[in-house]
């Protein structure tokens, strides 16, 4: 059973108006820097990297390091510019990666 | 080892760049650690004080999972925005903690995360301006263990 | 029923360990979409209508939409099963569940697939008020967890009850003490920044009290958690709750 993300974006938007957005997606940070009940280092295994594509146009990026806690939440803001689509990519070790989607209409 | 953080601080505030102080050893590390980790994000530009409120609880609840807001003052046009916002830690393993990469289509610039803390410790925020300015706020936050430890399941 | 009555906080003076939390701890409760106990209960739906065993039936098979037949549920739980004679707690009657109507094997305890289960099932009595049977049958049991909660143990003997009845609301180690209330199980720990069950956070006290931990699914747990759900009675469910 695969890790899930939520998002939280408006439905709803007057064009102009700066929203906010929520996200969170289940995963564990392991950082990497941990040691086992036998001494042994645990690997890292961390999402490194999340994007936010309105109607294809990057609005946001971020680049995580092993600082960020398990299940990262991650909010920003954007201007609501036009109707479409939110896309949203997580990408990690060990060959990791999410996307999820969220519409939005503007009036 | 709080004498040395209000030298820095100090530091930052008074001629806005960040200058390798004279460390105690056993500090020097953690120091000179952000320090390069600052340097290698944002090259030698100056850092100076101010536009940018970093915003964490001063006395944690539980360092595992610490909320971080960062608020950056700025109209975020074309002409003027953040972008791009950095944060840096001294006490963890390794230096960085976050970096975003916003812009005019942000309308605000105001991220927030969840953060781990290893200890006591203070953080640094800087905000990457469209004019190559560079703004930086810090904050120590207390960090205290969790009363009853577990052993790993 | 007057040895239960006996230092026990008074009635209305029972607080939930919500309103020591900080403010960001808070709303991250509040908020489904920043609680990250919300994961585990959206990977509930799917497992909810996973067929399973040798009957492959899933859960949905027999009980249909959860949202109306598991409304209220844990609220109830630990109940008494006249087939074991005792009273079990959720883990034990999905358990139950699986190997006797789906014909599957049981889930560990802090598997990922139960906890799935029971903060999934756990979330439809959200909002209800604890309402664990206090009768003839279940009372031994009650007692029984009663004692266990004012039984000082392990090399710090301490009681349960030492920090959670007499100094609630005070600190130990810079962090402050909550009533010790199961009203938001399972729920995501900021310590272990996962979600975890009752019995896991008992054995953490445990183990912090320097006592030996009771072997995960003991009956002494189902008496302790029934004593401390009768306990909490009357308050509100808040799985999936956050805590420090």
């Amino acid at each position: 059973m695969s890790a899930r993300a939520l998002i939280n974006v408006p439905r709803k938007a007057k064009r102009g108006e700066v929203i906010e957005i929520k996200t969170l997606i289940s995963h564990i940070m392991e950082t990497g820097f941990r040691h086992g009940t036998t001494g042994e280092l645990i690997p890292r295994d961390i999402i490194t990297s999340f994007t936010c594509k309105y109607n294809g146009e990057e609005i946001f990026a971020t680049q995580l390091y092993p600082a960020i806690a398990a299940n990262p939440f991650v909010t920003f803001h954007t201007v609501a510019t036009e109707s479409g689509t939110l896309a949203f990519h997580w990408i990690g070790d060990n060959g990791f990666e999410m996307t999820e989607e969220a519409k939005i209409a503007v009036e | 080892m709080y004498r040395l953080i209000i030298t820095r601080r100090e530091v930052l505030k008074t001629s806005g760049a960040i200058a390798l102080g004279a460390a105690l050893p056993g500090q020097a590390n953690a120091l000179g650690q952000m320090e390069t980790a600052i340097r290698r994000v944002i090259g030698e530009a100056e850092i100076r004080k101010g536009k940018v409120t970093l915003d964490l609880p001063p006395l944690v609840e539980n360092g595992n999972t610490v909320p971080l807001t960062v608020i950056v003052d700025s109209p975020m046009t074309k002409a003027d925005h953040v972008k791009a916002i950095h944060v840096f830690n001294e006490k963890n393993p390794q230096p960085n903690v976050v970096s975003m990469q916003l812009g005019p289509r942000a309308g605000k610039a105001h991220v927030s995360t969840r953060v781990r803390l290893a200890g006591t410790q203070t953080l640094t925020a800087i905000a990457e301006m469209s004019d190559g300015t560079y703004w930086s706020d810090s904050q120590e936050v207390i960090v205290t263990l969790a009363a009853c430890l577990e052993d790993l399941i | 029923m007057s040895t239960l009555a006996l230092a026990e906080i008074p009635l209305d003076q029972r607080r939930s360990g919500y309103e020591q939390l900080s403010t960001a701890s808070k709303a991250m409760q509040d908020d489904d979409t920043s609680n990250p106990g919300t994961l585990t209960v959206l990977d509930g739906e799917a497992l909810w209508g996973r067929k399973v065993g040798d009957t492959g039936k899933s859960c949905a098979d027999c009980h249909g939409d959860a949202t109306t037949s598991m409304r209220g549920v844990s609220a109830r739980y630990p109940a008494f099963s006249p087939a074991k004679g005792r009273p079990i707690d959720i883990e034990q009657r999905i358990n139950l569940c699986r190997t006797e109507h789906q014909k599957a094997a049981p889930l560990a305890h802090e598997s990922r697939d139960l906890l799935t289960l029971t903060t999934f099932v756990g979330k439809q009595s959200r909002g209800m008020p604890v309402a664990v049977v206090n009768d003839e049958k279940t009372r031994p049991f009650i007692e029984a967890g009663q004692r266990s909660y004012r039984a000082r143990q392990g090399q710090l003997n301490l009681s349960c009850q030492n920090c959670h009845d007499d100094h609630w609301g005070e600190k130990l180690a810079g962090v402050p003490l909550v009533q010790g209330h199961p009203n938001g199980y399972p729920l995501y720990r900021l310590e272990w920044q996962s979600i975890g069950s009752l019995q896991r956070r008992l054995r953490n006290c445990l183990i912090g009290m320097r006592a030996e931990p009771y072997a995960y699914g003991a009956e002494e747990y189902v008496a302790l958690e029934l004593f401390l759900m009768w306990r909490a009675r009357g308050m509100t469910v808040e799985t999936p709750a956050v805590r420090p």
